[in-house]
């Protein structure tokens, strides 16, 4: 069903931010194993935006990230957050109720 | 760190100023400079308001602009919760002396997945360092983090790294930590920042809340290791060291009138300025009314006076005192005088102390008079009490304020609150019983550095005001009240009694001394008459020898008699002079007297 998905009332989209500081190792692999975790679950309806808190510093208190890395869920709501590097998958997909189509909410 | 260099380093740690005066006096200057310190403690502690302290009086004060990073509230609330101290948070933003970041952390919107550090804290804290350049930085409360990103490890080795990170920027900075159970944070993090830890506490006993202060830990630095009281007061953070570090204020020997005249020259001229004077006695002695006498003769002088009551109302003061012929509003209304009345216990000590401190700094008097502080004792446990009264009675000598304090004591000379030892002059005041009356006494126990009257007045209020009377010391005791009346009255009569006496005597013996001469005068008489008599017989004598010579004379002629030698004629007409001392000339005299009468 992977491929089947047409965007209806029911469909959700996953905006994602990632915030980093940098391109540290912890950064990078958190931003693998987020892309790996969207495309294995909710391939093709989610975006991922990087923001790197070493360019715009003031960004971490307007959107209150104190730790790197961490990824939000602005969309669905409501808003999550999950820190670090997502290694740990299945505080990853709990955190992002990244869920396949059609399976039920949690 | 590089950059510390302001205090040139010598054995003294440079230090930066907290403007919270208790504080730096007891730090001997402030926190560590360029160091992290710890401020921990229990909610609602005060912890906050510190930190906030330490950044205002840097950017205001100190020229040295500040951070504050809040893990707790927003920026608003804190800049609104400070506005109420006089601290505009918005101001100091504005001009570029401060930088509020606060972050919210709600342990509900975050989960951790794996590995991460706190990178964006240090970006951001560097930014406003940037912007601001800031020289001091205070993180509020950063254990906050604890329980929002679970990672113990990761966080301990990250705080670790804050605080290294913090003073190679060369900034001083203030963490605060909650307090745990067994150790001096929660989260351990006093294991990263052990230079200045300093501890807040809020204890509530018998109902009333203290809140103290206590330097636990300053490397390399000597402090006072004491627990401190403080308040949050209008006026902010204020700490109240126990007693002043060091005994150093004026002795002025001015002397200040108590407004009792008698009382004045029983303590030798008044109180001297500055002087703390403490009057005890138990209930109704009068005690209110002598410290009101006291604020209106200052009033009368022109002198600013601050009367406070633990106990009466301030209406009902003025009431009480206008009947002793006091009128103190006339003085509130020239705004000599200020009347503020509270309940200790309604606050607890430190606001007590603080609203001293507050009033003291609004009135500027030169004179206080504290009515009632046993209600202090009741409020509080008897060391906090004593140690309380200690700060009041400094803080009042430091200001050179004449200071009479009331207190409720039931003993003799038992030590009410231990305060004996605080107080300059003690007066004691008691009733007497006696013939189902009471009567009010004065003495003065004790009096540093003047000639004190040894005596025991008797206090009596009256529609006059306040006076002392001599008591009568006899037999009986001493005489007071109606005692003392009757004696008065005794001795009047007695001094009548003998005016009397001596009137009736003197009447006796000028009506002797009248008889008497008048008898003098009558023998006089008789003996002018005796002379006469004496004079008249002589003369009469004379006469008969004269005239007997004469009938001799005429028959010797009738006889043709020869003039014999016998005796001239003249000489036997006088009477013969009575016999005198026989002297040289008398003699001559006499010869001359008889040649001459032989002659003749």
């Amino acid at each position: 069903m992977s491929e089947q998905y047409a965007v209806g009332a029911d469909a959700e989209i996953w905006e994602l931010r990632l915030y980093v500081t940098g391109r540290s190792p912890k950064c990078q692999r958190a931003q693998e194993n987020l892309r790996r975790a969207c495309e294995e679950n909710v391939p093709g309806r989610y975006s991922i935006e990087i923001v790197d808190l070493l360019e715009n510093p003031r960004l971490a208190a307007d959107d209150q990230i104190l730790a790197v890395p961490t990824v939000v869920r602005k969309l669905p709501p409501p808003i999550r957050k999950i820190v670090g590097d997502l290694s740990d998958t299945e505080h990853l997909l709990v955190g992002m109720q990244l869920r396949p189509l059609g399976s039920p909410a949690t | 760190m590089p950059s510390v260099t302001e205090t040139p380093a010598g054995p003294e740690l440079p230090k930066a100023p907290t403007g919270i005066s208790g504080l730096d006096q007891i730090t001997g200057g402030g926190l560590p400079r360029g160091r992290v310190a710890l401020v921990t403690g229990s909610a609602g502690t005060g912890k906050t308001l510190l930190g906030l302290e330490f950044l205002v009086a840097g950017a205001r004060d100190y020229g040295e602009p500040g951070v504050l990073v809040t893990f707790e509230e927003s920026e608003a609330k804190v800049t609104r919760d400070v506005r109420s101290l006089g601290f505009d948070l918005d101001a100091l933003g504005q001009a570029g002396l401060l930088a509020l970041i606060s972050f919210r952390v709600d342990p509900s919107e975050i989960l951790v997945a794996g590995e991460f550090d706190l990178g964006p804290l240090f970006v951001i804290i560097e930014d406003a360092i940037g912007r601001t350049g800031a020289r001091r930085v205070v993180l509020d409360t950063i254990e906050v983090l604890f329980g929002a990103l679970g990672s113990d490890a990761v966080l301990r080795a990250e705080l670790s790294r804050l605080a290294r990170w913090l003073e190679e920027r060369g900034v001083t900075a203030i963490v605060t930590g909650e307090r745990g159970e067994k150790s001096l944070t929660r989260h351990g993090i006093e294991e990263y920042v052990s230079d200045c830890v300093i501890m807040l506490d809020h204890r509530v006993h018998e109902e009333i809340s203290t809140r103290r202060l206590r330097v636990v830990k300053y490397r390399g630095s000597a402090h006072g290791t004491n627990e401190y009281p403080f308040v949050i007061s209008a006026h902010g953070f204020s700490v109240l060291p126990v007693t002043s570090i060091a005994l150093d204020y004026d002795a002025p020997t001015e002397r200040v009138s108590t407004g009792i005249a008698r009382l004045d020259h029983m303590l030798g001229g008044g109180l001297f300025r500055g002087s703390t004077a403490l009057v005890t006695g138990s209930a109704g002695t009068g005690k209110t009314a002598l410290g009101a006498n006291m604020v209106n003769a200052a009033c009368q002088r022109g002198e600013r006076a601050l009367l406070i009551s633990f106990e009466e109302s301030p209406a009902q003061i003025l009431r009480n005192m206008r009947s002793l012929g006091l009128d103190l509003r006339k003085w509130q209304d020239y705004g000599l005088l200020r009347i503020w009345a509270g309940r200790p216990s309604a606050f607890g000590l430190e606001s007590h102390l603080a609203s001293l401190a507050m009033l003291i700094e609004e009135t500027a008097p030169s004179v206080a008079v504290l009515d009632g502080i046993a209600s202090l004792s009741h409020a509080v446990p008897g060391s906090e009490a004593t140690a309380m009264l200690a700060r009041q009675f400094d803080m009042l000598k430091t200001r050179s304020i004449t200071t009479l304090t009331t207190a409720l004591g039931h003993g003799d000379e038992a030590s009410t609150v231990n305060v004996s030892s605080l107080a300059d002059t003690w007066l004691l005041l008691r009733n007497t019983e006696v013939n189902g009356e009471r009567n009010r006494l004065l003495f003065v126990l004790k009096s540093r550095g003047m000639a004190h009257s040894n005596q025991v007045r008797e206090f009596v209020l009256s529609g006059d005001g306040v006076e002392l009377l001599d008591v009568y010391v006899g037999n009986e005791g001493v005489l007071t009240g109606s005692a003392r009346l009757a004696q008065e009255s005794a001795r009047r009569a007695a001094e009548v009694r003998q005016t009397e006496e001596a009137d009736r005597h003197r009447r006796e013996l000028r009506r002797a001394i009248a008889e008497h001469e008048a008898r003098l005068a009558a023998i006089q008489d008789q003996i002018a008459d005796f002379r006469a008599e004496v004079d008249r017989l002589d003369l009469g004598e004379g006469r008969l020898a004269a005239a007997a010579a004469a009938d001799r004379q005429a028959m010797a002629a009738m006889r043709w008699a020869d003039a014999g030698p016998g005796k001239p004629a003249g000489a036997s007409e006088r009477p013969p002079l009575p016999p005198t001392a026989p002297r040289p000339r008398d003699a001559d005299a006499g010869t001359q007297d008889v040649a001459s009468g032989g002659q003749g």
